[in-house]
C-alpha cells in the first residue's frame, strides 16, 4: 500500500521500471535476473523464507520494505515467547482462542522456530525502515537505484 | 555560580568554565550538541549508555562527557568518524538487547531511543537480537513496566531517588539479565513506598515506564517540573 | 605500645624460637586446609608431646609455602626441609625419623628443586615461618618496626619519596606508580581522607592476595597503616572477598590483636597519628575488585564502578580522597621502608620493580603460588618454575592476566614478565594469573569460556559490555558450533575493539582480551572451525556429533 502512496509518481516510476513479479503479478515463479527487488513482510514459515532465499538468487538488489522486513515487527511478537515457539504460537491461536472447532491447521506452510528480519536469512542491501515505510523514501530509493546510484538514507527515514 | 576559570576547547571552540562542570554542560552552554541518553539534567551523572563518549587530545582513552569534569587546557572532539561508529553501535546493540518493536510501543514517536536510531542512521540491525518474554507489571492502577523495552539507563531509579527522595526503584541482577525492580522486588501495587508520584514514567526515554491507557505523546505535554522535561521538550 | 617495647618482643620471641632445636611449621592456609592439614597438625603435636620433646620442637600451624597443589605442605627448621601430601601416619614418621634421628624422610621430602630457584619471595617471605595469628611471631621477624621507624624519624613526605624512589607500582592489576598515587591523594584538598586495601580478588583461579592474607596479614595491616600516615588518613577498609572465609577470621583476630597491641587505634607508638582499620566483606562479583564499584560498596551501594575522572585520589569514599591500593602494593611496603628505596629499586627490571605474585595454574607439573621478579621469562616460568607440562603435553599458550588477560602462543615464551611487555602482547598483568594450556584445548573454545565469565560478570552499567560481550559470545559459540563464516571473524574484531574504547571500567576495557589475543595468535584455528569445520583439539563439534548419531 506504501507503495502506492507514491501516487502520481507511479506514472514515472512505470516507466523506468518493468514490474515483473509481485503479489499481484500473474506468475507463480521468481523471475530470473532480476535488477531490483523490494520485500516486504517478516520471515514466519518455511514457504517464505524459500522465496526469500529465491528471491537473494535471482536478483541483483535487495530492498528491505517496511518494519516487518527490516525488523519483524509484530510478526516477531511471537519471538517472545521462546525459541522453538510454534507449537505453542499455533496452539494459541488457533487452539485456546477458538471459539469454534478449535484445531491446528495442516495445509497451510509450517511456522519457523522464529520470524525474522530479511537480513538475517539472506544479504541485504538496502533498507527502507518505517510502519508504514515513508513513500517518498520509496520513491527516493527506487529512483536512486534505477539511475544506478548507491542510495544514501541517512537523514530521510526514521526508524520504526 | 562560580568562576570560570578553566580554559578549554571543544569542536575547534574556545570556551570558558567553571571547574566544577562536565565537558557535556558546557558543550551546552555553548551550543554544541553532544548525544545523551542516560543523562538528565537535575539527577547524578551515571555515564552508562555511552552515547556522549568524546575523544581528549592526547589520550587514547574516551570521555563520557556526561560525568567528566573540565580541566585546563583540554582539547575535546566531540564528532569523530570514530566516535559516529561508536554511537551507532550503541544504539544498534540497545535495539538488540530486548524487545523493541516500534510500531505497537506506547513511546512511538516520542523515543529517545527511536529518535537516536534515526539520528545515527540505524536502518537495520545488523546484530543477533535477543527476545526477552518478561512479565508486564500491570499491578499498579496508574502505571505500567514493561522490562522488555527498559534500556537500563536508571533515570527512573535516580529521579525516584534522588529528587522523589523514596527510592522505591533499583535494579536487581546484572549484566544483560539487570532488572528495575520495586522496593524488594514486589509487584508494583505492593510497593510499600512508592508514592505514585509519575516521574519515574515521565523520565523514561523509552516505553518501558508509562501511564496505563496513554500514549507517551499525550502525557509528555502535561505540566511537569522542569527538570523532567528538559528532554522531551525537544 | 612504646617504642622500646617492640625490640624487647622482638627480642624474647628470638629467644624464644632459639629455644627450640626444631620447629614444624605446619602451612594450614585454605589450599592445604582443605587437604586435611589441621588433621595433621593435630598428629605432629600428638607425636611431639608423646615424645615429650615439646621444649625441644615447636610444632606451629603457618601460612602458605606456595606449594599448594601437594599439600597438605610441612617445613621444617633448622634446614627447610619442606614436606609434601603429608598424612598424619606420615606426620608420626616424619617425627620419628626426622625429628628424633635427624634423618629426612626421603618419600615426603619436596624434590622440585628448581621451583624455588627462580623465585625470589619478598613480600611471602615470612608466610610459611609463622603463626599468621601471633602477632608475636610477625614482631620477630622485624613486624611493626617499619612503621615505629615511619611515625618516630619520617616525614609523611619522606616516605612517599621513598616509595616514588622504589619504583613499585600497583600490583592490583594496572601498573600505576605508587609513589604517584600516594602524593596525588596526600595533596588532594579535603578531610577526612580514606585508605582501601583491595583484597577483592575475584578472578577465577587467582589466589595470592588470599595466600597474603592468611598467611601474613599483619605485613598487610603494617603497609595500609605506613600509607595512612603518607597520606594523612585516620580511618581505613580492608575490602575482601566474603568467599575468603579463612581470610576473613584471620584478619579480624589480627586486626583486633593489632589493635590491642597498640599498632592501631588512637596514638601509635605514642605519636599523636592516630589510624584505625575496619573489615569489609564484598559480596562475590569480579567487578566490585574495580576501585571505584568497592568504594560503591564500601558506602552501600550496588558494586557497580563509576567513570574516571574524578579519581578516587580527589574524590572517593563519601566524595573525599582516598588511597585505594591492592594487598600486595602495601604488602610491599613495609621493606621497601626497612632498606630503602634504593634496595628495591634493584630488584626486578628497570621501570618495573620488585616482584610478583602470581598463581601458576593450568596444566604444568609444578602448579601452585610463586612469587618471582619482574621481567623473569615466561618460560622459566612454566618450564623452570611449573617443571613443564603435565603429562608430557604439548605446550600451547599461556593465558596470562586472569579472564580478562591475552593468550600468548609459543614464540612468545621469552617475553619478560612486566606490565609493559605484558600489555604491548595483548594479555595484562591483572591480578597475577597464569593459566597453562596444552594442545588438548582449542583455543576458540578457551576464548568462549573465558567471554562467558566477564558476559557474567559484567555488572550491566554500561551498554558496550553488557551487551557488547553477548553479541561476542554468541558468534564464538556459533564458531563452535560450526557455523561460523568469515565474515563473523570481522565481527568479532570490530565488536571487541568497540567493547574495549567504549566500556566505563576495566572490565570491559579487558575483557575482549582473550579473543583478541586469540585471533592474533591463533587465527588458524578459527579458520579451521569455520572453513573445514575442524576442531584442532577436537573439543568443539563433539555435542553435535553425538546428538546427530543418536538420532
Ligand atoms: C574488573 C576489575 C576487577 C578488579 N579486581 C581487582 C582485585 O580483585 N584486586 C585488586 O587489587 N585490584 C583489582 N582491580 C584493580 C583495581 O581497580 C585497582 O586498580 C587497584 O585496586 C589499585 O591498586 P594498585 O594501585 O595497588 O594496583 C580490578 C579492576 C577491574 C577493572
Ligand atoms: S549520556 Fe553520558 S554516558 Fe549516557
Amino acid at each position: 500500500m506504501s507503495f502506492l502512496d507514491q501516487d502520481e509518481r507511479l506514472i514515472d516510476l512505470s516507466e523506468k521500471i518493468d514490474l515483473v513479479y509481485s503479489p499481484i503479478v500473474d506468475i507463480k515463479n521468481f523471475p530470473e535476473a532480476v535488477d531490483v527487488t523490494l520485500i516486504e513482510g517478516a520471515v514466519g514459515t518455511d514457504e517464505q523464507l524459500n522465496l526469500l532465499r529465491e528471491a537473494r538468487e535471482h536478483s541483483r538488489i535487495i530492498v528491505s520494505l517496511g518494519d516487518c522486513a527490516v525488523t519483524g515487527n509484530a510478526t516477531a511478537l511471537r519471538n517472545t515467547v521462546g525459541e522453538n515457539n510454534s507449537d505453542l504460537v499455533l496452539k494459541r491461536s488457533y487452539v485456546d482462542n477458538a471459539t469454534i472447532q478449535p484445531q491446528i491447521p495442516k495445509q497451510v506452510p509450517r511456522l519457523l522456530k522464529q520470524a525474522y528480519a530479511l537480513h538475517e536469512i539472506v544479504k541485504v542491501d538496502f533498507y527502507i525502515p518505517g510502519c508504514p515505510p515513508n513513500a517518498d523514501l520509496i520513491n527516493y530509493m527506487i529512483m536512486e537505484l534505477v539511475s544506478g546510484r548507491i542510495p544514501n538514507i541517512d537523514s530521510k527515514f526514521k526508524y520504526g | 555560580m562560580s568562576q570560570k576559570t578553566v580554559r578549554l576547547v571543544i569542536d575547534g571552540k574556545e570556551v570558558h568554565a567553571a571547574e566544577d562542570e562536565t565537558i557535556l554542560k558546557v558543550a551546552l552552554e555553548n551550543e554544541i550538541d553532544i548525544p545523551t541518553m542516560c543523562y538528565l539534567e537535575g539527577l547524578s551523572g551515571l555515564g552508562g549508555c555511552r552515547l556522549c563518549l568524546v575523544e581528549a587530545k592526547g589520550m587514547s582513552k574516551l570521555f563520557p562527557a556526561c560525568t567528566t569534569p573540565v580541566s585546563n587546557g583540554m582539547e575535546i572532539t566531540t564528532n569523530s568518524e570514530r566516535l559516529l561508529k561508536h554511537r551507532k553501535k550503541v544504539i544498534e546493540l540497545l535495539l538488540s538487547e530486548r524487545t523493541h518493536i516500534c510500531s505497537v510501543c506506547v513511546a512511538n514517536g516520542s523515543c529517545e531511543l527511536q529518535e537516536m536510531a534515526t539520528r545515527f542512521g540505524v536502518d537495520h540491525v545488523p546484530v543477533v537480537r535477543r527476545w526477552t518474554g518478561f512479565e508486564l507489571d500491570m499491578s499498579h492502577e496508574r502505571f505500567v513496566i514493561d522490562r522488555n523495552r527498559c534500556i537500563l539507563c536508571t533515570r527512573c531509579i535516580r529521579v525516584c531517588d534522588e529528587i522523589e527522595g523514596v527510592h522505591t526503584l533499583d535494579l536487581k541482577m546484572r549484566g544483560k539479565d539487570a532488572q528495575v525492580i520495586m522496593d524488594l522486588d514486589e509487584p508494583w501495587a505492593s510497593s510499600y513506598s512508592c508514592t505514585s508520584c509519575s516521574k519515574c514514567s515521565a523520565v523514561c526515554p523509552v516505553g518501558a515506564i508509562y501511564i496505563k491507557g496513554k500514549s507517551l505523546a499525550e502525557t509528555k505535554n502535561r505540566a511537569l517540573p522542569e527538570f523532567v522535561f528538559e528532554r522531551r521538550k525537544r | 605500645m612504646k617504642p622500646d617495647e617492640l625490640s624487647v618482643i622482638a627480642e624474647r620471641e628470638s629467644e624464644l624460637r632459639k629455644s627450640f632445636t626444631n620447629r614444624i611449621n605446619i602451612c594450614c592456609s585454605s589450599g592445604c586446609a582443605n587437604l586435611g592439614a589441621l588433621k595433621v597438625l593435630k598428629a605432629f603435636e600428638d607425636a611431639v608431646k608423646d615424645l615429650g620433646f615439646e621444649k625441644k620442637c615447636k610444632v606451629a600451624r603457618t601460612g602458605c609455602l606456595g606449594t599448594c597443589y601437594v599439600g597438605p605442605a610441612v617445613l621444617i627448621e633448622p634446614g627447610d626441609y619442606i614436606y609434601m601430601g603429608v598424612t598424619p601416619e606420615a606426620a608420626r614418621q616424619i617425627v620419628n625419623e626426622h625429628i628424633v634421628n635427624g634423618r629426612p624422610v626421603k618419600n615426603f621430602l619436596y624434590a622440585s628443586e628448581e621451583y624455588f630457584h627462580k623465585q625470589n619471595r619478598l613480600v611471602m617471605k615470612k608466610a610459611g615461618n609463622i603463626d599468621p595469628l601471633r602477632i608475636e611471631d610477625y614482631i620477630a621477624f622485624g613486624g611493626y618496626s617499619a612503621l615505629l621507624k615511619v611515625l618516630t624519624s619520617m616525614t609523611p613526605t619522606e616516605v612517599i619519596a621513598n616509595v616514588a624512589t622504589s619504583g613499585l607500582r600497583g600490583r592490583g592489576g594496572a601498573g600505576f606508580p605508587t609513589g604517584l598515587k600516594w602524593s596525588l591523594v596526600a595533596n588532594a584538598i579535603g578531610t577526612p581522607k580514606y585508605v582501601v586495601a583491595n583484597l577483592d580478588e575475584g578472578d577465577p583461579g587467582v589466589f595470592a592476595n588470599r595466600t597474603l592474607a592468611e598467611a601474613d596479614p599483619n605485613t598487610i595491616i603494617e603497609g595500609i597503616t605506613i600509607g595512612a600516615y603518607a597520606v594523612g588518613a585516620e580511618l581505613g577498609y580492608i575490602y575482601i572477598r566474603g568467599e575468603y572465609p579463612l581470610g576473613v577470621q584471620t584478619l579480624r583476630k589480627t586486626l583486633d590483636n593489632a589493635r590491642s597491641m597498640g599498632f592501631l587505634g588512637k596514638n601509635i607508638f605514642g605519636t599523636p597519628f592516630n589510624f584505625d582499620l575496619e573489615l569489609r566483606l564484598g559480596a562475590g562479583a569480579f567487578v566490585a575488585g574495580e576501585e571505584t564499584a568497592i568504594l560503591a560498596s564500601i558506602e552501600g551501594h550496588r558494586a557497580t564502578p563509576h567513570p574516571r575522572p574524578p579519581y578516587p585520589a580527589n574524590a572517593g569514599l563519601w566524595g573525599k580522597p582516598t588511597l585505594i591500593n591492592n594487598v600486595e602494593t602495601f604488602g610491599n611496603i613495609p621493606m621497601i621502608i626497612l632498606n630503602g628505596g634504593s634496595w628495591f629499586s634493584k630488584i626486578g627490571k628497570e621501570g618495573c620493580t620488585g616482584t610478583k605474585c602470581f598463581s601458576l595454574t593450568g596444566k604444568v607439573k609444578n602448579p601452585g603460588l610463586i612469587e618471582v621478579p619482574m621481567g623473569i621469562t615466561l618460560r622459566e616460568v612454566v618450564f623452570n618454575i611449573g617443571n613443564g607440562m603435565l603429562e608430557d603435553g604439548k605446550f600451547k599458550a599461556v593465558l596470562a592476566g586472569g579472564p580478562s588477560g591475552g593468550c600468548l602462543p609459543e614464540s612468545l615464551l621469552d617475553l619478560s614478565v612486566d606490565y609493559d611487555s605484558l600489555t604491548k602482547a595483548g594479555a595484562i598483568m591483572g591480578s597475577g594469573g597464569i593459566v597453562v594450556i596444552d594442545d588438548k584445548s582449542c583455543m576458540v573454545d578457551t576464548a568462549k569460556f573465558f567471554i562467558t565469565f566477564c558476559m557474567e560478570e559484567s555488572c550491566g552499567k554500561c551498554t558496550p559490555c553488557r551487551i557488547g560481550l553477548v553479541k561476542v559470545h554468541g558468534i564464538l559459540e556459533k564458531i563452535t558450533r560450526g557455523e561460523g563464516t568469515l565474515e563473523d571473524l570481522v565481527l568479532l574484531e570490530d565488536m571487541s575493539n568497540f567493547i574495549r574504547e567504549g566500556s566505563l571500567c576495566g572490565l570491559g576495557q579487558t575483557a575482549p582480551n582473550p579473543v583478541l589475543t586469540t585471533l592474533r595468535y591463533f587465527r588458524d584455528e578459527y579458520i579451521s572451525h569455520i572453513v573445514s569445520k575442524k576442531c584442532p583439539a577436537e573439543k568443539c563439534f563433539r555435542e553435535q556429533e553425538k546428538e546427530a548419531t543418536e538420532t
